[in-house]
């Protein structure tokens, strides 16, 4: 059943966001900070993990069926649409009002970022010769 | 007439969900038109069904004066719902179904390199920028320098550190030029940055930071990046949060 992937789903991203709030709060605690609020470090990126991790685990033992698997990928292949929502609620106005030293702070950001990624790439790469 | 508007309003506002999947629906139909049609493919449908997102979000704020695009306009709020963190992010987490655990653990030591250098390099450039219009105190450094990394770091580094309303507003148009230019460019630049691979959508991730830039932008260029680039910017904000009001602002306050 459908509803079976949708479920798995929704529990990774929970968990993922209970964890990564607790981490967040560890850290701030240990470091004595105080942003204003708990933030969470890395929440989705952990439910990914966790998605991969136990969805693996599931169909090498076979308890991951085909009609489940519809449930998660629904949700995979609404992504660019959930996306395209996203873009339409920015606040694209309050940027393109922000005068210059916003628009240049940001824009400068984005092509000196855009730079880097080919130098990260090339660093330790050559202990991994499978990768091209 | 007036009852058939009222009752058109009324079914469009108590199903605004249905209402965005249906608009939704209705512009990436229209993008992919335009796509196929006038750049022969050459500009990918998501990549215009973005840019239509955004301009809709222009037009919205100049029309109702709001903060959430198009969402603000009547009958649309299911564009914000849709749009919103919880339905993003789990289809973000949806996008990592099928991705193999040896993918993250071949790039782990470059996902965390590129997430600390975005983090380190935007609030460098961002403070530069503060610096070179004027702004030469620490705090208004530090903050519109968060800015520079996302428009959540800047506003929680700004108000941990008391900085202005005009820094912080500052900040976060800041943030939000660049998960717009991030959206936009990246299918452009892909080709000349190497972001064709498991390995560099990672780096790039960590590197931006920005989830909405990256997720439109890796959406944008080729959807099968999209978990790797998404997994490492989920890092980026917290680690922005966490040093920006801290190392970040006490490197700066010794420099300036």
């Amino acid at each position: 059943m459908a509803i079976y992937g949708t479920a798995l789903l929704s529990l990774c991203l929970l968990a993922g966001l209970i964890i990564g709030k607790l981490l967040g709060w560890a850290v701030s605690e240990f470091f004595g900070l105080d942003v204003g609020f708990t933030p969470n470090l890395g929440g989705v990126g952990i439910a990914m993990l966790l998605l991969i991790v136990f969805s693996e685990k599931m169909q090498r033992v076979g308890r991951l069926k085909p009609p489940s698997e519809q449930g998660i990928l629904f949700w995979s292949s609404i992504y660019i649409p959930v996306v395209v929502a996203m873009a339409a609620s920015q606040n694209v106005l309050k940027a393109l009002k922000g005068g210059w030293a916003a628009v240049i702070a940001g824009a400068l950001a984005v092509v000196v970022c855009f730079a880097l990624v080919p130098a990260i790439s090339r660093l330790g790469q050559s202990d991994d010769p499978t990768n091209d | 007439m007036a009852e058939l508007s009222a009752i058109l309003e009324g079914v469009l506002a108590k199903y605004s969900l249905v209402v965005a999947f249906a608009v939704v629906g209705g512009t990436i139909w229209f993008s992919y038109f335009l796509s196929a049609r006038l750049t022969k493919g050459r500009l990918h449908g998501s990549a215009i069904a973005i840019l239509i997102g955004l301009i809709a979000a222009y037009i919205g704020g100049v029309v109702t004066g709001g903060q959430k695009g198009v969402a603000d306009v009547i009958g649309m709020s299911g564009i914000g719902i849709m749009g919103g963190a919880m339905l993003r992010d789990l289809a973000i987490v949806a996008t990592a179904f099928g991705v193999r655990m040896e993918e993250f653990r071949k790039t782990g030591i470059s996902g965390i390199v590129s997430l600390f250098a975005g983090v380190f390099v935007s609030f460098f450039v961002g403070a530069c920028v503060a610096y070179a219009f004027g702004y030469r105190d620490a705090v208004s450094m530090t903050t519109i320098g968060g800015g520079a990394a996302t428009y959540i770091v800047g506003p929680v580094t700004g108000t941990a550190l008391g900085a202005s309303s005009e820094v912080l507003a500052l900040s976060v148009a800041a943030g939000l030029v660049k998960s717009i230019l991030v959206m936009t460019m990246t299918p452009f630049v892909a080709k000349y940055i190497g972001l064709n691979n498991p390995r560099s959508a990672l780096i790039f991730g960590g590197l931006m930071g920005t989830t909405s830039g990256v997720a439109g932008g890796l959406a944008a260029t080729d959807p099968k990046l999209v978990p790797y680039g998404a997994m490492t910017a989920t890092f980026y904000t917290a680690l922005g949060c966490l040093l920006g009001p801290t190392l970040i602002f006490i490197v700066i306050r010794a420099i300036v």
